[in-house]
């Protein structure tokens, strides 16, 4: 059982994240978008999911902390596990906490405003599920982290060395068998969230536009492959469509 | 310089009577699908009145097109690039669909199923976007012919604007008594700007203007829905699809355009009003003209910007930056160009959104016209009108802050060119010899009035539209034509891919417009009736093509013998 959870699962999830992305965007990229319900309704929106989005992003630069960061690492550089466990659990939970609160209400407003329920898919639904199971089960290893004091588990012994070790194909289940049940389930939830998110609206995410702050601002494109506008052609800005202007001359 | 051809569009507006055929025939070939209900790539405003979405012209509400920094730099009114990556989880400013309207059908079923009563059976309004009952109290033309009446003329952005400023003592202010109202009617397309901010506010950089004819399009693949277009248009003419979640707009008919024919607005336009045809700019000084630091200059900086075609020194520069010769044919036959900067009566919407649009109209004299007359005044005398321009303060004003950026002067110039034209063409229409000292008057000679007259009083066919074609050489690998080609079967436009609606790969247009039609043709169901005869993107008249019969439009056949679903115990 553990090998299958913890040395089987993790290559299927990371397979169906991968494949699932890169079928996705060759075959749907006109599904690709946030869905947007603001034309519905913007007044919840505009406190949760700002709220939700931020937290998540903090959760996910944690994650990274948590599990790519060797412990030996952190110590070398002077933080004691205590420290580190202290703000783990201080910004890990507020953040936490923001992403929840940020959830529900985007969760509540979802079920309660007519149109934006109506133009909720069985997808999102399932989303939803995961997404909220991920984040609930999240905190919970934090609360109990946070209740058992100094006693508290040391993931960074078991769950991060694992996490590491499945990235270089050497997949250390017995570390990872050996963290109690509060991280177990969470991992599980995790990887099936992330082998679900290329088949829902999450993927959004993997084209935050980030390249927004470099771009120029006037977009020239051609049906033909020239450069034109007083503009140099950037790398990824070139035009699209047909050589005929080449040909002409 | 960098020579750059733009389609543009001109309307005159006094020629327009408000009937909404461009906005129907617009919204039959584009908008007549599930999640563009409420779209309108062109609708027809009554002016004074609020527009459509309400009020959009107030930017310190909505927060479209330009300003400049402090160093005199263009800046997005909406902010800069960080501040709106950190607004993106929900945009700060963005318009509800209850600033446009809840679009809506009737529930014409029950005219027929209700059960005998005594009281008449009434067809409800349902709001197409819940199917659920719904109260219409807006709608994209709701102040129609209102001409802002005293109810509602306050909340004319442009009212509210020239009754703020200092210029108007308190007793002057615009009131909307029967004696002094004036009213026109302002259709409304994307203006293709030079300077888009909408293209400007794209996160992805989906927004693009086309080299060729300057076309702006939205790439539906690139389109992520961050919805910040939206906000960035000025004239609020993005849309957001709330079916297939991508913002979609005029699309300027290009399909239509690239083999020659007008757009879908202007042909079938009952005034015949819309002009088609080709600018040249210098797209190199392009930011620096939209920068230009007084709003009032703007409309100089952007008519600086157009290149004369029959220039030599521009069309040595237009060899070399590739447009070719027959393109350069059609700009020195432009009726667009001649309006705008030879006989200089067309003028650009809002130029101090500094989006540089390219959408020009001749603004009505018709206000003051029907003053005069109504006053039995002799509106086609010379004297009369030019003195009546010079009192009529409160349309000058309004027309200046639509289309000057306040410039009373500018606007008072071109009615009086228009005023002009109509004084000598009466004696010329009467048999009588044109008086040489009306053109003259306005700084034109006898022979450009004469030539101002053909193309704005007989506009003929030929002389409205001026459309080059894409090459030929290109024909078949034209944006439509090359897809529909290697293209077999996609997903029909109101089919579902396994993400929700319209996932999968897209369609070309024309081919989806195809396959959509048939399928409504061949099958008995309408659009997207779902099991529960819900009304939600149903088909009604004004989205119907004329072809099947969705659900609910009509009445269904005669009952089967026996069932009886539908007869009522009196009948039988
Ligand atoms: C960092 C880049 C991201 C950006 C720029 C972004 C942006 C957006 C935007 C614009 C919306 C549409 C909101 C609306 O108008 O309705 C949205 C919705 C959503 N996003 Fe993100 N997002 C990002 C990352 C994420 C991540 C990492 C997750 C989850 C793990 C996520 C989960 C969601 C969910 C669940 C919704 C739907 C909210 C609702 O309407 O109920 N996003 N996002
Ligand atoms: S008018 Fe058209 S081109 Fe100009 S900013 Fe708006 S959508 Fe963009
Ligand atoms: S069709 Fe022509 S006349 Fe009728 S509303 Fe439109 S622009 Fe005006």
């Amino acid at each position: 059982m553990s090998t299958f959870l913890w040395g089987v699962l993790p290559y299927l999830c990371v397979a169906s994240l991968v494949g699932g992305t890169i079928w996705r965007y060759r075959y749907d990229k006109f599904g690709w978008t946030t869905r947007s319900s603001q034309l519905y309704e913007s007044r919840l929106l505009r406190i949760g999911s700002p709220l939700f989005h931020f937290g998540i992003l903090l959760v996910f630069f944690g994650h990274v902390g948590g599990l790519v960061i060797p412990e030996s690492w952190t110590e070398a550089v002077g933080v004691s596990e205590g420290l580190y466990h202290f703000n783990a659990l201080l910004f890990g939970g507020l953040a936490g906490v923001c992403t929840l609160v940020g959830i529900l209400i985007l969760v509540y407003r979802r079920r309660t405003t007519g149109p934006v329920f109506m133009a909720t898919t069985k997808n999102d639904k399932l989303m939803y599920v995961f997404l909220v199971a991920a984040i609930v089960l999240g905190l919970w290893t934090t609360l109990v982290s946070v209740g058992a004091g100094s006693e508290a588990h040391n993931y960074r012994e078991t769950v991060s060395p694992w996490f590491r070790s499945v990235f270089l194909f050497r997949p250390d289940v017995a570390a990872m068998a050996a963290a109690p049940i509060q991280f177990h389930i969470h991992a599980i939830v995790g990887m099936l969230l992330f082998a679900l998110w290329p088949f829902t609206r999450l993927v959004h995410a993997f084209t935050a536009p980030l390249h927004y702050l470099f771009r120029p601002y006037i977009v020239y494109r051609s049906r033909d492959r020239q450069v034109s506008g007083s503009r140099q052609a950037r790398p990824g800005w070139s035009g699209i469509g047909t050589t005929d202007r080449d040909r002409q001359r | 310089m960098k020579v750059m051809a733009q389609m543009g569009m001109v309307m005159n507006l006094d020629k327009c009577i408000g009937c909404h055929t461009c906005s129907v025939t617009c919204k039959q070939a584009w908008t007549n699908r599930a999640g563009t209900e409420y779209v309108w790539f062109n609708n027809v405003e009554t002016r004074p009145g609020q527009g459509y979405p309400r009020r959009y012209e107030d930017q310190e509400t909505w927060k479209g097109g330009w300003t400049l920094t402090n160093r005199g730099n263009l800046k997005l009114k909406a902010g800069g690039r960080v501040q709106k990556l950190l607004g993106i989880f929900a945009s700060p400013v963005q318009p509800k669909l209850a600033d446009y309207y809840e679009p809506w059908t009737y529930d014409y079923q029950t005219l027929i199923d209700a059960p005998l009563g005594d009281d008449f059976p009434v067809a409800r309004p349902k709001s197409l976007i819940t199917g659920e009952n719904t109260k219409i109290t807006w709608s994209a033309n709701w102040d129609d012919n209102l001409g802002g009446s005293s109810e509602m003329g306050h909340l004319d952005p442009i009212v509210a604007k020239l009754n703020a400023s200092v210029r108007r003592e308190s007793e002057e202010k615009v009131r909307f008594e029967l004696e002094k109202t004036f009213m026109f009617y302002l259709p409304r397309i994307c203006e293709h700007c030079l300077n888009p901010s909408c293209m400007a506010s794209c996160p992805s950089g989906a927004i693009y203007k086309r080299e060729e004819d300057g076309i702006v399009l939205v790439d539906q693949d690139r389109c992520r829905g961050w919805r910040q277009c939206i906000t960035g248009c000025p004239y609020k003419k993005i849309y957001f699809n709330h079916k297939s979640g991508k913002a979609e707009k005029c699309t300027f008919c290009y399909p239509r355009i690239e083999v020659g024919l007008p757009t879908v607005c202007s042909e079938t336009c009952v005034g015949r009003l819309r002009y088609l045809g080709l600018f040249l700019y210098d797209a190199d000084r392009v930011t620096a003209a939209a920068a230009t630091p007084d709003e009032g200059d703007l409309y100089e900086a952007q008519l600086d910007l157009l290149l004369d075609p029959s220039d030599p020194e521009v069309i040595a520069a237009a060899r070399r930056d590739g447009i070719p010769d027959d393109w350069m044919d059609a700009a020195r036959r432009s009726p667009v160009y001649a309006l705008a900067k030879t006989y200089r009566v067309a003028l650009p919407l809002h130029p101090e959104y500094r989006t540089m649009p390219m959408v020009w109209y001749v603004p009505p004299l018709s206000p003051i016209v029907d003053v005069l007359s109504s006053q039995g005044h002799d509106a086609e005398d010379r004297g009369v009108l030019f003195g009546a321009i010079e009192a009529l303060r409160i349309p000058v004003d309004y027309l200046a802050e639509l289309f000057t950026a306040g410039r009373t002067d500018i606007i008072t110039g071109v009615l009086q060119k228009l005023a002009a034209m109509r004084a000598y063409m009466r004696d010329v229409s009467l048999g009588r010899d044109g008086d040489p000292a009306i053109p003259a008057a306005v700084g034109m000679s006898e022979e450009t009035l004469y030539e101002m007259y053909r193309l704005m009083a007989i506009a003929k066919y030929a002389d409205r539209y001026v459309i080059p074609t894409a090459h030929v050489e290109r024909a078949h690998e034209l944006e439509e034509i090359g897809c529909s080609l290697d293209f077999d079967e996609g997903p029909g436009m109101y089919e579902s891919g396994p993400f929700g609606e319209a996932s999968g790969r897209p369609a070309p247009v024309a081919v989806e417009t195809f396959n959509a039609l048939k399928q409504r043709q061949t099958s008995d169901t309408a659009m997207t009736t779902t099991a529960g005869g819900e009304l939600r993107g149903r088909v009604n008249l004004l989205n119907w093509d004329g072809n099947g019969a969705p659900d609910g439009l009509f009445p269904g056949g005669p009952p089967e013998p026996g069932t009886g679903a539908t007869t009522t115990e009196g009948q039988r």
